[in-house]
Formats: C-alpha cells, structure tokens, sequence
C-alpha cells in the first residue's frame, strides 16, 4: 500500500519537476513580453537529444550537457531575435501561431538530423535502484530532484538580489514604465528567451535516461508546461513551481490508480476544473477591469 | 421621487477606499456634475452605477428600485447609458455600425433569422442605419458617416460615443470627461451639445475638470475627495463652501 | 460597402459552378473538396476568432465528435447515416454549450489553455476508446446514402461540399452584417462598451462557439463519410491549430480571407510533399514568415494595400 503510493509519489515529484522547470521557462517569457511560447516544449526535447548526440559522439558527459544546453539557448535567442522582436505589440493568435511555426521548425530538423528513432541517454550515476520503505528511486530521481530546487534558488536570488533579474521583473509589470527609467527592454526580452530555452533544455537532459527521448517528445512535454504556468497562475514564479509539482503528482497517481491509459488527459482534465472554478489559477493575481 | 438615489456607496479595492460612503440624489431632467480632484473617485463612481463594478456596501436605487451590483447590460435595458474617460470605441468597426451597435437592445437579435437575412431583419437594419445617421448629424459628425472608426480623429470618437450612447434611447447619460483632450473649439462644440443632450429630455451626469463647461451647464454639483463627498448643491453654493474652497478650487487660489 | 460584400459570394458560386469544368483529374478533385470542406470549417472559426476576437484552440475536437458520430452509430448500432450525423452535431453543441459558461469567463491565453485542453482530452478518448472507435489505427465509415440514393463518386461530393460552401459564406455575410454580428464584432473592440450598451457577453461568445462547433461537427461527419475512413489524427492537437492557421493567414474577420486561407493551407502540405522529410520545417517556416510579414493576414493585407476593403 505505502509501497506503491511512495512509487507513485517518487515518479510524479521526478516529473512534476521537469513540469516545473517548463512552466518556469513559460513564466519568464510571459512576463517579459505577454507571449505564451509554444515551442517551449521542443527546447526540452533538444536539451535531451542533443545530450544524447554529444555523449554519443565522444564528448565527456559533463561538457555534453553543458553543450546541450548553450545549444539550445542560443535557438530561444535566435527565435527572440528573428520572429518575436519584430511583431511586438501583435495579437495573441499571431504569436501563438508564430511559436508554434518555431516549434515545428525545430521539430523538423531535428526529425531530418537525428531521424525519427528513440534515443537514451545513460544514467549520471548509475541504474542500481535505491530501496526506501519497499520503493524503488532511480538515482537519476535523485539527479533531477536535486538540481531543480538549486534552479528555483538561483532563479529566485537572481530576480530578488541582482539588478538584471531586477530589471527583469520591472519589465514584466509595467513595460513602458521600465522603458522610462532607462531599463533595455529588448535586452530583457533576449535574456528571457535565452534563459526559458537553458531552463527547458536542462529539464530535458535530466528527465531523459529516466523517459527517453524522441523528435516529437517536446509536443506533451510542453503542453503538460503551459498546463502546470497555467495552474499556479501564468506569471507567478513560485505558482509555476507548485503547478509543475502537482500536475505531475496528479498524473503519476492517476496513471496508477485510475486509468494509464487516460495519463496524457489528467493534466488537462486538471486544469480545465481548475480554470472553472479559478479563472485565474491557484495563485494568479485578480484584475480589475479599468476604464 | 429622484430619478437617481444613492445611500452610503462604497467600494474597497484591497485596502483602498476608492469611493465612502456617498450620498446623493439626482431628479430627472436636470444636469449633474461630479468634479474633484483627479483620484477622488469620479470615474469609479460611474463604475459603481452602471455597474462595471459591484459596490461593497451602500444602495443605488433607480425609480426606487435597487440597482446595486446589476449587470451593465440590465441597467442598459433600465435606461442607464454611458461614455468612457479613455475612448471605448470599437475601431474594427465603421463609425456608423458604432453607433447602431447603441440601439442593440431595441433590435431581433435572434441568430437563425440573421443568417437567413429574413426581410424582418434587414428592414429593421435599414430604418436604425437612418437612424444612426440623424444621431450622427445630430452630435455633428455627418460628415464621417461612412468612415471606419480608426480613421477618425479623437475630437470625433468622443463625439461619436455619445451618439452610440443616445442611440439607446437612454433616460439619463453618464458623461466621462466629454471635454478631455479636446482644444477650445472643440470644447465649447461639445459644451453645446450636452446641453442639446439635456435639452431634449435625458437627464446628464457628467464628470468634467474644465470649470467654465461644468459651471454653466449644471443644475446641481457633487464635489468628491479622496473618495468621499465634501459638498452638494447649486453651482453658487459649492463655489461658497469653504471646504471646498480648501481641497479644491483653494488649489488655484 | 454591404454590395461589394455580396459581389465576392458570386464570384465563389462561379469558380465553385466551372471548377469540375477545368480539373485535369480525381486527384484535384479530391483537393478541391477537402478544400471546400475545411474552407466551411474555417468560415465558422472565423466567426469566433476573427469577429468575436475568442480563440479556440480545441477546434479539432469538435471535428473529430462529427467524424466518429458518422463512423461508430451507423458500424455499430445500424444508425442511418444522417441521424448519426444530427447526433454527432447536437451531442456537439451540448457539449460545446455545457463547457462554454465557464470558458468565456476566461480571456487570453487562459481561453487558449481552456479550449486547447478540452481538445486533447477529447482525442485521448478517440485514441482509447478503441473498443468503439479503432484506437490510433481508426476504422471505416460507412457510405453516405439518402432515399435509396447512394454518395459515392467524387463528383456528387463536389456538389453536395460546393452548394455547402456558397450557403456557408452567405450565411457568414449576412451574420456578421446583422444585429447579433454588431454586438460579435463589438465585443471585440470594446467588451465594457458593448456591455454597457446591454450586450450579454458570455451569452454572445457561447452562441457563437457553439455554432462554430457545430459547423465543425457536421463537416468532420462530411469528411468522415467522404473519405470513407476515420483516425484520431482529425481530432488532434496539430489540426486544431492548422485550422486556426487557416483564420489567420486567410486574415481574421474576414469572410474571403477564410476561404483563401483554407485553400492555400489544404494545398500546402501537397505542395511540400517534394521537400521529403523537410515538409514540417518548410511549413514551419511558411507560417513564422507569413505571420512576420502579413500579421494580419493575407486578404485584409491585399484589400488595404489596393484601398478596397471587404
């Protein structure tokens, strides 16, 4: 019985987590341009198969994932760069669509590259499962549940202590505002691209020697994001956390409990009765109309 | 009994007290202005009884009949119409549709016979675009009748709100600022037409900082502060009260 | 402005009345109905994210109810083909009307996550359900036939789709030119001035889903009958946003633009069938540069710059 709730615990926290990571990369971009990015998902997805395609060629691990990494991070510029900064100011439904032409873009070549096959990525340390309470943990589990909550520390120092992360936040509450006071808002936007596709990329390399990885794993991946940014209320950091962490509790119990078959839809189930009842998820801040 | 009475009114925003307590009561077919200082709560006032916002205590009564926390479009079918401090013209539409987009609720809306363009309906549309066309000669505007609303100038989309505002055959009308931004021309143009407005049988309340505009066209002022009300009366009376000599005109003095 | 309006719709019953005339063979017949198909789709989505300015990105869903309607009563419960189909669109509006309430007190990208989420749950009941419905290989459809009279070749759909399109596109006109397609359009500019002028908004933006919904409904059970095969693929996420694509490269609140969107967008992955392998990065790309540089997509674009205007 506890056996089999840790089981379920333990998956769901290991993959709530990557969850996290994607709703924090939605969050940043949100918040500095209004832009939900729908191909978030594919810098998951490129995080972990190019990990695996730089293992593979010979580099040592921890320089493949740095690469892994920097890689994608520079494809979240140039999509800042090329498709986003030039249509600042465009309707929801055009930047909707213009992210999701990114996503299959990225989704394409990597198909063409590194062709349609699943690929793995060895463990960091090791498949000798740990036991606790008659439940088994990879130490990848461990891997992930370690770097994450290091990833919200930094993250939180960074916009709370340091004068970008600052400047960041400015932005995101009033733009124009932030433009006065001489805050570079393009630069802003640059560096929340850059920083969403690193934080993407990272849950992507972590999750990977547990989920494997494909061309088109970015597609769930980055919904079940959107889904867990949504649930702590788009915008909000720590609710990005907590969403990401619930929703993927909620579909590892549900899987396990309920139906596995019906896994993918818990999240959305999740959210739709949520978004009845808080039309502004968990923790998203009331509005008022002015006029 | 007043058109318009108004008991204790009073809305909190977290730990803001944007309108306390306020009291009045306005009588049919006059003008009504509410001035004070920017911030003192003359646009949330609006909100409050046309119902943008829901009052956190107090009553609005209409007729006598308490209209506190309905839906805008109830108090529209009550009679209550409205302009907006920052222009709430729909700029995807031409300027006469804005217009006829006021008489909406006077219209068949009923779907299935508007996809089938039955005679009832376009005869209907036909009569209310001539309509909409007087309104807009009446407010001075026929020279944009067939324009698109975002090829118009401001001076005009102020003037063109409340014409889709009368399109509604309203009892009385909430003026937002109808003077805003507008040069001295244009001002003394639209100090004209309220009072056409008022002439023709629509009780006018109205928010306006331009001193002269408000000082000649209403009956009665309310003068608000920091949300609540400082005095009430005849223009003669609020320019005695020492109170508001202090708070507000003491300001040019 | 209304006569010009109208003028176009002659124009589509022209092209749609030579078209068969001039296709060289069975394989641009049979584009040309998908396109009419999807054009009839995108008209209703046009209503709802063009002129009400509501996004749906779950569209596909509502496709996929109608399709498999069509497919599962008649295979497995002997329904007679346009009763399955009347079931198909009224369960879909039900459903359509029962999770509207609640979603139009949503905005933006809320809306987005709603609709987008009510979509893949109903794909992931198409894809599991496989007892009834085939699971991701799909299953037949039975044919489509009425008073003994059976729809069968590619021609009798190409009426039966073509005389669907031309009524179709003079029903949007008329909507959007009427008392309920003012109030759509104005609670698109200004939601606070169309309320306070007495439109009900969430009424306005329910109806208005569930007929769009509707639409699409039937038309899944139109393709499903037509092609004679159904897979979840009609109901899944990437179709959603292809048919929102539709909307905005033909150019949001725009009748004609809906069907030129759909047109090119039926035709484009046949296009791209040369790249081999390189079709999702070059439809990719189509859709990033015509969003860049045609953001408010291509017909609207075209009237401003010759100065016409719908």
């Amino acid at each position: 019985m506890l056996a089999q709730f840790l089981q379920f615990l333990f998956s769901g926290v290991t993959v709530g987590a990557t969850y996290a990571l994607a709703a924090l990369g939605f969050t940043l971009i949100y918040n500095a341009s209004n832009v939900i990015n729908f191909a978030q998902g594919e810098f998951i997805m490129l995080g972990g198969m190019l990990a695996v395609f730089f293992v593979q060629s010979g580099l040592p691990l921890p320089a493949a994932l740095v690469l892994a990494i920097l890689v994608p991070a520079v494809v979240g510029v140039l999509i800042e760069k090329l498709a986003i900064e030039p249509v600042k100011g465009a309707e929801t439904v055009t930047l909707i669509i213009i992210t999701i032409g990114a996503s299959l873009v990225i989704r394409g070549l990597t198909a063409v590259i590194f062709g349609k096959g699943t690929h793995s990525l060895p463990a960091f340390s090791g498949d000798e499962p740990i036991q606790i309470l008659g439940a088994t943990l990879m130490p990848q589990s461990l891997w992930v549940l370690g770097v994450t909550p290091i990833v919200v520390v930094v993250l939180w120092y960074f916009f709370n202590r340091t004068l970008s992360g600052k400047a960041m936040l400015a932005t995101s509450y009033n733009r124009v505002a932030a433009e006065l006071v001489g805050i570079n808002t393009n630069g802003v936007l640059f560096m929340s691209f850059a920083m969403s596709a690193a934080l993407g990329a990272l849950g992507g390399i972590l999750v990977t020697p547990i989920t494997l990885t494909s061309y088109d794993a970015g597609i769930m991946m980055g919904l079940k994001g959107f889904v867990a940014a949504v649930l702590g209320g788009l915008g909000n950091g720590l609710g990005a956390v907590v969403g990401g962490l619930l929703v993927g509790i909620l579909e590892s119990m549900g899987a396990g409990y309920l139906s596995s078959a019906y896994k993918d839809a818990i999240p959305f189930v999740l959210i739709l009765f949520i978004l009845f009842f808080m039309p502004r998820g968990l923790f998203g801040a009331r509005v008022t109309d002015r006029v | 009994m007043p058109l318009l009475d108004v008991t204790n009114l009073s809305i909190h925003f977290g730990g803001v007290k944007a309108v306390q307590d306020v009291s009045f009561s306005i009588d049919a077919g006059i003008v009504y202005a509410v001035i004070g200082p920017n911030g003192a709560g003359k646009t949330t006032l609006f909100n409050l009884i046309t119902g943008v916002y829901k009052p956190t205590h107090g009553e609005i009564r209409l007729d006598g009949e308490s209209i506190g926390g309905k839906s805008p479009d109830e108090l529209a079918r009550r009679g209550v119409a409205r302009t907006f401090q920052n222009l709430q013209i729909c700029m995807n539409m031409s300027a006469i549709e804005n217009v006829m987009v006021g008489a909406h609720l006077r219209l068949d809306r009923n779907l299935v016979k508007a996809a089938l363009r039955l005679p009832s309906i376009t005869r209907r549309d036909a009569e209310l675009r001539g309509e909409a066309l007087e309104l807009m000669r009446f407010v001075g505007l026929e020279k944009y009748a067939g324009a698109r609303a975002d090829s118009m100038p401001y001076g005009a989309l102020k003037r063109l709100e409340i014409a889709r505002a009368l399109a509604m055959k309203p009892r009385v009308i909430f003026l937002d600022e109808p003077a805003a931004g507008l040069n001295p021309k244009e001002t003394i143009e639209v100090d004209e037409l309220v009072r056409k407005v008022a002439d023709s049988g629509i009780t006018v309340v109205l928010v306006e900082h331009d001193m002269k505009m408000v000082m000649n066209l209403s009956d009665r002022i309310l003068v608000l502060d920091y949300g609540k009300k400082l005095a009430e009366g005849t223009g003669e009376e609020v320019r005695r009260n020492p109170d508001v000599i202090a708070a507000y005109l003491g300001a040019h003095a | 402005m209304q006569k010009r309006a109208y003028f176009g719709l002659y124009i589509v019953i022209a092209i749609l009345a030579l078209l068969p005339l001039v296709l060289p063979n069975s394989f641009y017949m049979d584009l040309a109905i998908r396109m009419a198909i999807n054009a009839v789709i995108v008209l209703g989505l046009n209503l709802l994210i063009g002129f009400a300015g509501q996004i749906s990105l779950g569209h596909a869903g509502f496709l996929g109810i109608g399709a498999y309607a069509s497919a599962v009563l008649p295979t497995h419960f002997g329904w007679h083909p346009l009763l399955a189909m009347g079931a198909g669109a009224a369960a879909t509006g039900l459903l359509a009307a029962l999770v509207a309430r609640p979603i139009f007190k949503l905005k933006g990208n809320y809306l987005a996550m709603a609709t987008l989420g009510l979509g893949i749950i109903l794909n992931i009941a198409l894809r599991n359900e496989a007892t009834w419905t085939g699971g991701p290989d799909g299953m037949p459809v039975p044919a489509f036939g009425l008073f003994g009279f059976e729809l069968s070749s590619d021609k009798h759909w190409y009426w039966v789709v073509a005389i669907l399109l031309s009524v179709s596109v003079w029903a949007s006109l008329n909507l959007i030119d009427s008392p309920f397609g003012r109030a759509l359009r104005a609670l698109h500019g200004s939601e606070v001035a169309s309320r306070v002028v007495g439109v009900d908004v969430v009424r306005y933006k329910v109806a208005i889903f569930v007929l769009s919904a509707v639409f699409a409904s039937l038309m899944g059970s139109i393709t499903a009958h037509y092609v004679g095969f159904v897979t979840p693929n009609l109901a899944d996420f990437f179709h959603s946003i292809e048919l929102v694509t539709m909307v905005v490269i033909g150019g949001m609140a725009s009748v004609y633009g809906s069907l030129v969107g759909a047109v090119l967008l039926t035709a484009l992955p046949q296009a791209l069938a040369t790249f081999e392998g390189w079709e999702t990065v070059v439809f990719g790309a189509i859709l990033m540069i015509c969003m860049i540089f045609l953001p408010k997509g291509l017909v609207p674009t075209l009237a401003a710059k010759f100065g016409k205007g719908e």
